[in-house]
């Protein structure tokens, strides 16, 4: 009998297309798949430079001068240095690679740490309730109606006295980007878990008597991680730009220690009126690519994660199983009969189940 | 009236919906007639298409949908006729209301909360023809009068929470009535509503054809109200249309296999009677004095109220008893506190006065660390189909889960063996349980659910509904296994249900709540065959029968006894 109806189990789709990002590339079609691919095309060369930046950058980030001697302050882009300097004598193209460096140490560490603790205080506040979950709810929006800027600040004066080296300076930035998403990551999470706290699976794990610990992960945990992608790609791309917003305002990483988007902005205020374009275009050329890139990939797979938004192909030649809409392997109009007994209209489902062969 | 055209004549009409797994055809070549004054009865599972027919007519379907074929709409007075598929947007609007209208199936949201009713009714009127703010009043009031809202001077004013449920669908009955549409489409009406409402809705339905004139379609899988309503049936099975006739003809003389399928599997009252008797017989002569497996004693149950306001008390007095091997069957409308009495079995729900002893457990004032010990003799089987396994995980771990929990396995592998044996016990094929759970269809996923119940053979089975969510079919496979189950491992159940004739089949004992208070219990026989109490009188005769005849004079008696009391 088993022989039997394993055969009729439908084979699963393969692991690598029902990764997060691979399948959302797969579902999508059109406008959407066209912001998607965009998004995944500028964060990935975002991604590549970053890690390649020792092979791509001609100079590194603190480089002054080479063996032909001092680079100069504000040379006009071409000849050796294909965008020009910058007013301190940096090569501007090494700059801009080497930031990605710094950006996406910041985004990684910044989601990492606000990811693990928002989760876990959003999962114990929204499964047991009561008085911590009151109070906690209180501080997360307290932190919500801070400027998330100057919380930045005040945590980069507090951890690094305000500036700081390499380490310094990115810890500084991470943390208080952390403290500003944790109560995102905290109030998702918890909204998710009080939903998932009265669907019926987890009253029939607590009828059964399981542990809080093993509801909470097994049940509640997997089940409330599904929104996770999209703040996640959010929240990094709001994490480079407080990073950038620290540098600018000069509570960011010294030039001698790291390369830093804002800070060159920064420096290049004045270049401005003065007719000296590239040295600001490029860095924040550099920004506004790398936050609608990883915009669009958010966006996008919000977009995709919601039946209601997502387009789908316009209906050609109908598959030649049809099945009626509301699951995809609903009982046939015969119910569990239609299923069971071989009536001759829902042949595709006759030998699902051994019923009939009592 | 002969000369006069269909109110709507479907042709050849076919509904595709674009979804991710590629086109799907819902509704295949259906060609139906609606005459005028005439109540069309759509019949048919879920996903047959009904839905899907009856929408295509107020032009309702989603984006996705492609339809192909014709619909074509005349007004009451047969003076135009229009193809509802091929209209321009414009049109169409003017045709809603005017032409035909609908009948949701959920009245609580079909209604705006933040608008009067009257403003409601009169913005369809509005939307259709110069009309003064007062005309429109006057119109919403005296079409409030004509359902049967009383007091519609003032209750005209009314938001719709102040109604109850029942009355709200009567509010959403005289919005799609008042600009007098040759055509209502009234899809599954009565289904959120309790029996003692439908019964009444049901009237004011007829009312609507015999009064204003309207034909209507009907949309449901109630072959009670399709027998109490309809004058012609159709039937259909996965988007196309298997038979159709006059309701006395169809329900006297089923001619497609189907449609005698359908009609066999509705539970009627009166059928579990004998079985309820031949187990009592079967009885060993010590089993009345046993041990009682569940004891109710003035059981109270009060949920708390907000600062300063008493508390709700669902469950008020309640007094009965379970013994081993016994289905109590408990039945109530909603908000009479049946489930209840059935999540404070479980430990779900706190006891707030009286005792309740589960087990030999006192469940007032319990502890979770002294009930854990208990809860291995308890199973329970919820009402949702579709919520009560955790999606993440195969049916074969979901099932798993007690034994896992208990520590009668590590881990669900190593727990496999015993949920083979206990699908296969639920007649599920071993290899479902390597499926996910929205692989499985509700009756599939009831009968797993059923499993987990089983997994450590309790003495106690509590089934909150067990059977609601599905369709008859379904719902009469998922009963006699239930029953047979029950006979193999011969544990007590608490059988939740509103539904007299579902509990009939069942249970050796009913008890009828109403409001939280016990108004009635014994066996089937005395509670189904002689009634006692007025409530339930009331409720038995509201149940409409699957018997066009014997339905209308029931519909007599019911008039009768509501007249008395």
């Amino acid at each position: 009998m088993t022989t039997l109806t394993e055969t009729t189990l439908s084979p699963r789709a393969p692991l690598w297309t029902r990764l997060p990002v691979v399948h959302q590339l797969r579902q999508s079609v059109g406008l959407q798949r066209g912001m998607l691919v965009a998004g995944l095309v500028i964060t990935g060369v975002f991604i590549l430079t970053a890690i390649f930046a020792p092979l791509l950058a001609p100079y590194g980030y603190s480089q002054l001068r080479d063996d032909s001697g001092s680079f100069g302050a504000q040379q006009t882009p071409g000849g050796s240095h294909l965008l020009g300097t910058t007013v301190g004598g940096y090569d501007v193209l090494s700059r801009v690679i080497w930031g990605s460096q710094t950006a996406i140490t910041v985004m990684v560490i910044a989601v990492v740490l606000s990811i693990f603790a928002g989760v876990a205080l959003g999962l114990v506040s929204g499964y047991f309730g009561g008085w911590l979950d009151r109070v906690l709810v209180v501080i997360c929006d307290a932190v919500y109606a801070f400027p998330a800027l100057l919380l930045a600040i005040v945590m980069g004066i507090v951890i690094s006295g305000g500036r700081s080296g390499l380490w310094g300076g990115i810890f500084a930035a991470a943390i208080s980007i952390t403290v500003v998403f944790i109560p995102q990551y905290f109030r998702v999470i918890r909204a998710e878990t009080v939903r998932i706290k009265a669907e019926a699976y987890v009253e029939s794990a607590r009828v059964l008597g399981a542990s809080n610990g093993r509801i909470m992960f097994r049940h509640v945990l997997r089940n409330a991680t599904r929104t996770l992608p999209l703040i996640f790609t959010l929240n990094a791309s709001e994490a480079l730009l407080t990073l950038a917003g620290l540098g600018f305002i000069g509570f960011g990483i010294e030039p001698s220690s790291a390369a830093e988007w804002g800070y060159d902005l920064n420096k290049s205020l004045s270049d401005v009126s003065s007719g000296i374009w590239w040295t600001s275009l490029f860095p924040g050329l550099a920004i506004v690519l790398v936050v609608l890139g990883i915009t669009l990939v958010g966006e996008s797979l919000n977009d995709l994660a919601d039946p209601r938004l997502r387009s789908r192909r316009a209906p050609g030649k109908t598959a030649a199983t049809s099945v009626v809409p509301g699951g995809t392997l609903n009982a046939g109009p015969g119910g569990i009969d239609g299923l069971e007994a071989s009536s001759p209209a829902s042949d595709q489902h006759s030998n699902d189940d051994p019923f009939e062969a009592k | 009236m002969r000369s006069l055209p269909d109110v709507v004549r479907i042709d050849n009409l076919n509904v595709t919906f674009a979804t991710d797994g590629g086109a799907v055809t819902a509704v295949d070549g259906v060609s139906l007639r609606v005459a005028p004054g005439e109540i069309l009865a759509i019949v048919g599972e879920s996903g047959s298409g009904k839905t899907v027919t009856a929408k295509t007519i107020l032009g309702l379907l989603p984006d996705t949908a492609i339809a192909h074929g014709a619909v074509i709409l005349s007004s009451k007075d047969g003076s135009n006729s229009n193809d509802v598929l091929a209209v321009s947007k414009q049109k169409l609007r003017q045709l809603r209301g005017a032409d035909v209208s609908m009948v949701f199936q959920e009245p609580s949201t079909a209604l705006n909360p933040v608008y009067t009713v009257g403003w409601q009714i009169a913005e369809g009127i509005r939307a259709h023809g110069e009309f003064s703010r007062k005309e429109a009043r006057a119109k919403a009031i005296e079409i409030l009068g004509r359902v049967g809202i009383p007091d519609p001077e003032s209750r005209v004013d009314y938001y719709p929470h102040q109604f109850s449920g029942g009355q709200k669908q009567r509010v959403v009955i005289a919005m799609a009535l008042v600009l007098d549409p040759g055509l209502i489409v009234a899809d599954e009406p009565t289904t959120a509503l309790d029996v003692t409402v439908q019964a009444e809705i049901l009237d004011l339905l007829r009312r609507c054809r015999d009064e204003f004139g309207s034909a209507i379609v009907l949309i449901t899988h109630n072959m009670g109200v399709v027998a109490d309503l309809a004058d012609r049936v159709v039937v259909m099975y996965e988007g196309k249309i298997v038979e159709e006739a006059p309701a006395q003809e169809l329900f006297s003389n089923p001619q497609h296999d189907y449609t005698k399928r359908l009609l066999g599997s509705v539970p009627h009252v009166g059928q579990g009677t004998t079985r309820a008797t031949a187990r009592l017989e079967a009885r060993e002569a010590h089993w009345a004095a046993a041990k009682p497996v569940v004891v109710a004693d003035n059981l109270k149950i009060q949920y708390p109220g907000r600062l300063g306001k008493p508390g709700f008390t669902a469950v008020d007095g309640v007094s009965f008893t379970i013994r081993p091997g016994e289905v109590l069957g408990l039945v109530g409308e909603s908000g009479s506190g049946k489930t209840t009495i059935g999540r404070a079995m479980g430990g779900l729900t706190r006891v707030t006065g009286g005792s309740l002893t589960v087990l030999g457990h006192e469940m007032n004032g319990f502890k979770e660390r002294a009930f854990k010990k208990v809860r291995s003799d308890i199973g329970f089987v919820f009402q949702d189909p579709a919520s009560s396994f955790n999606p993440l995980l195969t049916i074969a771990e979901c099932v798993a889960e007690p034994l896992v929990v208990h520590g009668r396995a590590a881990n669900p592998r190593a727990a496999r063996r015993r949920v083979n044996e206990l699908l296969e016990a639920v007649q599920l094929p071993r290899a479902f349980g390597d499926r996910y759970p929205h692989e499985l269809s509700g009756g599939q996923r009831q009968r797993a659910s059923l499993a987990r119940g089983l997994a450590l053979e309790p003495s106690l089975l509590i089934a909150d509904e067990p059977t609601s969510a599905l369709d008859v079919s379904v719902q009469s496979k998922v009963l006699e296994l239930f029953a047979e189950l029950q006979k193999e491992f011969g544990f007590a159940a608490l059988f939740i249900s509103h539904d007299l004739a579902v509990v009939d089949i069942l249970a050796d004992r009913i008890a009828v709540l109403y409001q939280g208070k016990l108004v009635e219990e014994g066996t089937g026989a005395e509670v189904l065959g002689a009634p006692k109490d007025a409530y339930t009188q009331r409720l038995l005769a509201s149940l409409p029968v699957p018997d066009p005849v014997a339905q209308a004079l029931r519909r007599d008696e019911l008039r009768i006894l509501r007249a008395a009391g």
